[in-house]
């Protein structure tokens, strides 16, 4: 299905209110933790830390300790304790402070969690949340600053969530919560303080439908995370020079809404891929092969393109780290250059 | 006390079976036998409560079997078919029985045991009254995931009973190189709950030191760490030449069968006499020679399914 607008509660128009992307990600905890009992939270520093990044904030105050639950680091006990809370009645949130540190909880994530369903014959479901602050921009350098969701989004059994905008970030993580699989939510780091419309209702997004956030003609700019807002601020750019970029937001990459991807290429017949992680194995490297297979291969007026991170580790310095991964003025040129080809 | 007998001897014939069955060809992949260390597992299963649950290890076979779990449907998952316990999905190294309170064999080393620290969380967040058992062998005693799980469980002091079999093994690596000269129980001291060493080849010492830590998880006062000191007959794998150990050694073990040895307890005892043992020891064989029977009839899994089960 093709959603041309952000979907809403049907009836009267929601409530409405200007939130931070951080603001909405705890406001969906709050009122999960009202409405379910089962869910709790775990991680290191969530609760009278409030968190690495403050998403947490004050939960641990209304909810306490036990479902607001600071555990030592141990990133392979902390999501392994999850996969026991959810096998056993629970709905855990489980945080990983980075999302560098997930390599500490892969096995659990991709040896233990995706699998059980599938090798104990669907006789069992792993209800799991995990959080996790990534990308750079935050100056903290190569052990703080990756783009892992391809390696995760490489899994069955695996959902993988990559919200771009506040709205999203509370009404997919209230999906993630309430859907009966492992889910793995990357929060990027500097989206936490943007802000935008968030309804105060309780919604849950569909895992598994993108968005188009700028309906054009000329070429489709494929986009997600970080890169949803750089994308549409290079589509207003080089809408001045009468290049009409339509932009979609893939939302969740695992599983992956094709069928608006193709649609949107079917229609522009030009299209840019951009994301944050490095392009060797990166999720654009799927999306482009999906494109590939479709039919939308039959309505391409020039190659698929990929704007990526560059090959290297993030850097320290401050103009490396901006050059590492795709800024706005880099959108617009790629944009412009393919709208010419 | 024949019951526990019955379920170690159960044990042992399902795995000669298993093994001739791969010999056969009617098995495949990898099997990793426990035949020696029957006495860990119906122990320890059997001073726990049939609510209580379990996670197990890539050797798990015993403990599937003294969980409860039907025999025709382990050798039917097996031999890979669709009516075994994981549909033909999971294999030996995979097994569980959700609904037994088996949550499942692991084929990676103290995977189990972070989860098994959530299985004890969730309990004692749910006010419940069952408690979790954490199967491992002595190599995965050298894994993080050892740490932080018994970290963990100590600091909240979840209801959890950690069992270590201690088969001198970890595949070749002897236990005498793997640890700087300590009883792996003695790694408790680090997390400030109780550690014991005890002989896993005596079922009754397994019985009761898993009965006191089950009594002390279910009371609240945290997990145990057990080291049960038993010893695996044959090799890692199929794949295994034994180049690592004597046959002396091996011998020495095996005069020290767990089996053997409760069988004469109970003659001694006169709980039982030579007869029907020898009943109880043809019982066995039937109901292992029933399962593969069924396990031979049962149908193989249509491919067409095969992405069914990868999301609920």
């Amino acid at each position: 299905m093709t959603a041309y607008v952000q979907s809403t509660p049907t009836g009267t128009p929601p409530a409405t209110r200007e939130l931070s992307y951080a603001e909405a990600i705890r406001e969906a905890l709050r009122q999960e933790m009202r409405r379910d009992p089962r869910v709790f939270l775990l991680g290191e520093d969530i609760g009278v830390y409030g968190g690495a990044f403050g998403v947490t904030g004050d939960l641990v105050h209304e909810f306490g300790k036990e479902r607001v639950r600071d555990t030592p680091i141990s990133e392979q006990a902390i999501a392994g304790m999850a996969i026991g809370a959810a096998i056993t009645g629970l709905r855990p949130v489980a945080e990983i402070q980075f999302s560098d540190f997930i390599t500490l909880s892969a096995d659990q994530l991709v040896n233990q969690a995706a699998k059980m369903r599938f090798m104990f014959g669907g006789k069992i479901s792993v209800p799991l949340v995990l959080r996790t602050p990534a990308g750079s921009g935050t100056g903290a350098a190569a052990q703080h600053s990756q783009s892992l969701e391809a390696w995760f989004a490489h899994i069955p059994g695996l959902k993988v969530v990559v919200p771009a905008t506040p709205h999203d970030a509370k009404g997919l993580l209230i999906a993630a919560i309430r859907d009966p699989n492992p889910v793995i939510v990357f929060e990027h780091k500097l989206l936490y303080r943007t802000k935008g419309p968030v309804p105060e209702a309780l919604y849950a997004e569909p895992l598994g439908q993108a968005l188009v956030r700028r309906p054009g003609k000329h070429l489709t700019i494929i986009a997600y995370s970080v890169m949803v807002g750089r994308a549409l601020a290079a589509a207003e750019h080089i809408a001045q020079e009468g290049i009409d970029a339509e932009v979609i937001d893939v939302r969740t990459l695992r599983p992956l809404d094709e069928a608006t991807l193709v649609a949107s290429v079917c229609k522009t017949g030009r299209v840019l891929i951009v994301h944050e992680a490095v392009r060797t194995g990166g999720f654009g490297g799927e999306i482009a092969a999906r494109l590939a297979e479709s039919e939308a291969f039959d309505f391409l007026d020039a190659p698929i393109r990929r704007l990526a991170g560059r090959e290297v580790p993030i850097p320290y310095n401050r103009t490396l780290e901006r050059s590492a991964v795709p800024q706005v003025e880099d959108i617009v040129a790629a944009a412009r250059a393919l709208a010419q080809e | 006390m024949i019951e526990l007998l019955r379920q170690m001897e159960l044990i042992r014939a399902f795995e000669e079976m298993a093994e001739q069955l791969y010999v056969r060809g009617l098995i495949h992949g990898t099997m990793h036998l426990s035949i020696g260390q029957e006495a860990c597992a119906v122990g320890a299963i059997a001073a726990l409560e049939p609510r209580d649950f379990i996670l197990s290890t890539h050797r798990g076979h015993g403990h599937c079997i003294a969980k409860g779990a039907d025999v025709r449907r382990m050798m039917a998952e097996f031999m890979g078919k669709e009516t075994g316990y994981c549909r033909g999905r999971g294999g030996s190294m995979h097994i569980a029985d959700v609904e037994g309170g088996n949550l499942g064999a692991n084929g990676i080393v103290a995977g189990g045991l972070p989860i098994a620290a959530g299985v004890g969380l969730s309990l004692k967040m749910q006010g419940r009254r069952e408690i979790c058992m954490a199967f491992f062998g002595d190599g995965a005693a050298n894994e993080g995931a050892f740490h932080e799980a018994l970290n963990s469980a100590a600091i909240w002091r979840l209801p959890i009973v950690f069992f270590c079999e201690n088969n001198q093994y970890a595949m070749s690596m002897s236990v005498r190189e793997a640890f700087p000269g300590i009883d792996i129980s003695a790694r408790a001291a680090a997390y400030n709950i109780p550690g014991i060493t005890i002989d896993g080849n005596d079922l009754l010492a397994v019985y009761d030191a898993v009965s006191v830590a089950a009594q002390r998880a279910r009371a609240g006062h945290g997990p145990t760490l057990i080291e049960a000191k038993t010893y695996r007959w044959r090799g890692h794998s199929k794949s295994d030449r034994n180049l690592y150990r004597t046959q002396e050694e091996i011998e020495q073990w095996k005069a020290r069968d767990p089996i053997a040895r409760f069988r004469r307890l109970l003659i001694d005892e006169g709980i039982l006499d030579a007869g029907r043992a020898a009943e109880l020891t043809q019982a066995v064989k039937a109901e292992i020679a029933e399962a593969v029977a069924f396990a031979e009839a049962s149908p193989e899994p249509d491919p067409a399914s095969m992405e069914d089960e990868v999301y609920a």
